[in-house]
């Protein structure tokens, strides 16, 4: 036994990082904290800086189109409307080719190219939105409005839902075309988050089905959908959040014309893409106001419908 | 299920005597909770200075969990907790106000599964000394050597001691675990089945390190394996369903069991 | 089973199977012609230029070169900012806050964070930075982009600390080290690629930010080295130029695209490289 293996009598100080160790925990609480803070401030700020605007046009200031910077009179219901629609239309445009998508990647897709397209779509999710913009701006609104808009505004018989659907400036932007663009955008980011989904299912609630002589389609329809189903929604109203609040997509190519839209060619606008063309050259106080309130309506419908997608995918479990 | 026509007595125990004065950790009276479910009742086991004592029994005995209040590893996590008292060298390490971080460097762990830092060696062993004391980097080299040594693994790292820790085998990783464990000079030793990940040429090589720390360290082991407490351990206790059944020295309980249930474990009839 | 049955299904499944070909076929093709006109479009207006001069007027020849260095420094110093609250935040969360009624407000309102418009950021950062100084500022447009960074960090930092195994914790507690001690010295430490992929990825994301900068940091025709005036960036300068009625400043606007698309494309890549290497480690 040597004299080293004697275990030390010595009385021991506290040891290292003890006293960091009681800062180290308050400064990780003051960070979480933090952001805390930053979303009750964002919520504040909006609140506070769109009071002037709501306390002057009160209810109204939501359901007049009026939106007039001469006369210093501001109704949201264009941007509003504008943002419900394109975003509900871009949803309805891009969730089934989404669900194609992730469906394609898990069912049918050979091996060899499911990571090459995998991650062909993962990055895709990362391009900036200003090149969506830009795309739509100078590429897309040509093509549409002279395959699209033209052809179909020429077939329209006067008086029917086609014409009234289709009546417009045929230059390839509005509210249609906005919409397109902004389905494009979330599709990606929808593609990813449903695949992530569909990988959830364990391989031998599939595989069983598989076995009992059931076809791709009704395995996916009767197993796996109602599976993922609760997860499946959380989804969905993820890219709902994304397509409301999208800016850089849709100001390039959506009109930027406050009133009501009354076609789907015709030119709109959205909350976000007021905002950001206006905020900067707003000509009074109460413009600034109604802006910022603009942008509060914004945030709550948004935040709505992230904390009811975030119920759907607690509910689903699976940590998404 | 007794296939034989001997009743068993469910409550039959048996704890030998031992020198007081030579217990190092003295448990008694001990229960442990998760959360409302009573997993250790009413243990009392004295472990004897500079002596191992194995812990045995088959899954869910309670065997890991009476380790784990040694060092009070489980006040890392809410709604566990245990009552009775704990009596290192005296002290009941219990008792509200016992500074944690000097129990455990007192009372030192090794895992089931190696788990070395992501360092170089040399800082794996010299982590928990630089805890505590301000060594100059000859002493602290001297004691990274003597740690190393006493593992066992001195020879198969010494040219490489700035190597990742992560770099080396599991036997290698576990030796490396019991060397960061005594560097820091504790008093005592638990290991939880300390060779239950290994192979068995690692597994020997461990359990013959065991036995040498025997000389200086009180050392504590749970093992599932009836051979390896046999070779390593002084005393042994035999714990069912939460319950110390047995507790003697090691040959008295392996080849003369007092009590019908640590025969038949002893013996593979269940476990 | 009935024949006439079999078939429908047969034909349902076949149906289904196209579809889903036919849909993932239209997304490609969508996708890559998008990528080909940034390709096209913005190689045709890349040259030294743009990497040596500043903004200029059009007709004058100039570049995207302060807007480029604008870009890199915001987006430093809003890395800088949200790695410091974020990596924190995550960690409280991961270690200290657990299943609290506390930690489960602070992680949905994380979420919140995460998926909000970034052009509301961008207001209240306004309220809060620009405003009361009267001025519009670099810094303020890093505070803003560091407020779109944080929540990422935030999790990809709490999902990876929670990742580490726990014996790895209980190890360091067991030589006696505060649990502190062992999270920055051991658990940072170990996870350290997973918290350099959240970070590549939360870069990724605010590079390409146009919205918030809007009425943060504004535009600058000049190069501007101190963050608390208007500071250039590309973004912007893409916003301003690509609604321009100029050909060259289009140009320079599908160049400058093209360059935050490529950025962000090489560090997503450089990320999954990253993460796959921990992968097989």
């Amino acid at each position: 036994m040597s004299e080293i293996a004697i275990p030390a009598m010595t009385r021991r100080a506290a040891p290292r990082g003890a006293f960091v160790g009681r800062i180290f925990e308050g400064l990780c609480f003051a960070a979480a904290t933090t952001l805390l803070l930053a979303l009750g401030g964002i919520i504040a700020s909006l609140a506070i800086g769109g009071w002037p605007a709501l306390s002057k046009f009160g209810f109204g200031f939501l359901t007049t189109a009026t939106w007039n910077p001469v006369t210093d009179v501001y109704g949201a219901a264009g941007p509003i409307v504008g943002t419900l629609v394109t975003a509900a239309l871009a949803l309805v445009m891009a969730l089934p080719v989404a669900g194609g998508v992730a469906f394609f990647l898990t069912e049918l897709c050979p091996a060899r190219l499911r990571v090459p397209i995998g991650t062909a779509v993962e990055l895709l999710a990362g391009i900036p939105s200003i090149v969506y913009g830009m795309w739509g701006l100078f590429v897309f609104a040509p093509l549409f409005s002279k395959y699209i808009q033209l052809p179909l505004m020429a077939a329209a018989k006067p008086g029917s839902l086609l014409e009234t659907l289709t009546t417009g400036i045929p230059n390839g932007s509005g509210i249609l075309p906005a919409s397109i663009i902004l389905a494009i955008m979330i599709l990606p980011f929808m593609a990813a988050t449903l695949r992530e989904l569909l990988l959830t299912v364990p391989a031998a609630v599939r595989e069983s089905a598989y076995g009992l002589g059931a076809t791709t389609a009704e395995v996916v329809m009767s197993v796996t959908l109602p599976y993922v189903r609760t997860g499946a929604i959380g989804a969905v109203m993820l890219g709902l959040g994304r397509a409301l609040g999208e800016t850089m997509a849709v100001t390039f190519i959506i009109g930027n014309s406050h009133s009501f839209p009354k076609s789907l060619f015709d030119s709109g606008s959205t909350i976000a893409s007021t905002i950001a063309n206006e905020f900067t050259e707003a000509t009074s106080p109460v413009h600034t106001a109604a802006l910022i309130a603009l942008g509060l309506v914004l945030f709550l419908i948004t935040f709505a419908v992230l904390g009811l997608a975030r119920l759907m995918l607690r509910r689903q479990g699976g940590g998404l | 299920m007794n296939t034989l026509n001997v009743a068993v007595d469910e409550f039959e125990t048996s704890i030998a005597d031992v020198d007081r004065a030579e217990v190092r950790v003295d448990v008694r009276n001990l229960d442990f909770f998760y959360g409302k479910v009573r997993a250790l009742k009413g243990v009392s086991i004295p472990f004897v200075r500079n002596k191992a004592t194995a812990l045995i029994g088959p899954s869910g005995c309670g065997k890991s969990t009476l380790l784990r209040t040694l060092n009070r590893m489980y006040a890392l996590y809410p709604g566990q907790r245990a009552e009775g008292e704990i009596l290192l060298d005296g002290e009941n390490i219990l008792a509200p106000g016992v500074d944690l971080a000097q129990l455990r460097a007192k009372v030192g762990m090794v895992f089931q599964k190696p788990t070395p830092f992501p360092m170089s060696v040399y800082d794996n062993v010299a982590f928990g000394v630089r805890l505590y004391e301000n060594l100059s980097k000859a002493d602290m080299d001297a004691r990274v050597e003597e740690a190393l040594t006493r593992a066992a693994l001195w020879n198969e790292v010494k040219d490489n001691l700035k190597g990742p820790g992560l770099g080396l085998s599991g036997g290698q990783q576990q030796r490396l675990c019991v060397a960061r464990g005594v560097a820091v000079r504790p008093e005592v030793l638990l290991l939880d089945e300390p060779t239950s990940a290994l192979d068995p040429i690692s597994s020997a090589k461990l359990e013959e390190t065991v036995t040498q720390l025997k000389a200086d360290y009180t050392i504590v082991i749970v093992t599932h394996n009836l051979g390896q407490a046999a070779r390593v351990s002084d005393y042994t206790g035999f714990m069912y369903l939460g319950e110390l059944v047995e507790f003697g020295a090691t040959d008295e309980v392996f080849t003369r069991p007092a009590t019908r249930r640590t025969s038949d474990y002893i013996t593979g009839r269940f476990g | 089973m009935s024949a006439g049955k079999l078939v429908r299904r047969r034909a349902g499944d076949a149906v289904f199977k196209v579809f889903c070909i036919l849909v993932t076929a239209v997304a490609l093709v969508a996708l890559a012609a998008i990528l080909w006109s940034l390709l096209s479009q913005g190689l045709g207006g890349l040259n030294l230029d743009v990497f040596t001069k500043r903004t200029m007027s059009t007709g004058s020849h100039g570049g995207l070169a302060n807007a480029i260095a604008g870009s890199i420094m915001m987006c430093a110093l809003a890395m800088a900012l949200a790695l410091t609250i974020g990596v924190l935040a995550g960690t409280w969360l991961a270690e200290y806050g657990g299943r609290s009624p506390y930690a489960s407000v602070v992680r949905f309102l994380n979420d919140v964070l995460l998926s909000a418009p970034s052009i509301l950021v961008g207001l209240f950062v306004y309220e809060l930075l620009v405003r009361p100084f009267h001025g519009f500022s670099g810094l303020a447009g890093a505070v803003a982009l560091a407020l779109l960074a944080v929540p990422l960090i935030t999790r990809t930092t709490e999902d990876v600390l929670q990742l580490q195994a726990s014996t790895l914790r209980e190890a360091g507690v067991a030589l006696g080290a505060p649990l502190s001690y062992v999270i920055h010295q051991i658990l940072w430490r170990s996870a350290r690629s997973g918290l350099l992929t959240g970070a590549l990825l939360a870069f990724a994301r605010i590079s390409g930010e146009t919205a918030p900068l809007l009425f943060t940091a504004l535009n600058n025709q000049f190069f501007n080295f101190d963050l608390r005036h208007p500071t250039a960036n590309l973004p912007v300068v893409i916003f301003n130029f690509a609604l321009s009625p100029y050909d060259d400043w289009r140009r320079l606007a599908w160049a400058g695209a093209l360059l935050i698309a490529g950025a962000v494309l090489a560090v997503t890549i450089v990320a999954r490289i990253v993460a796959q290497e921990q992968k097989r480690s």
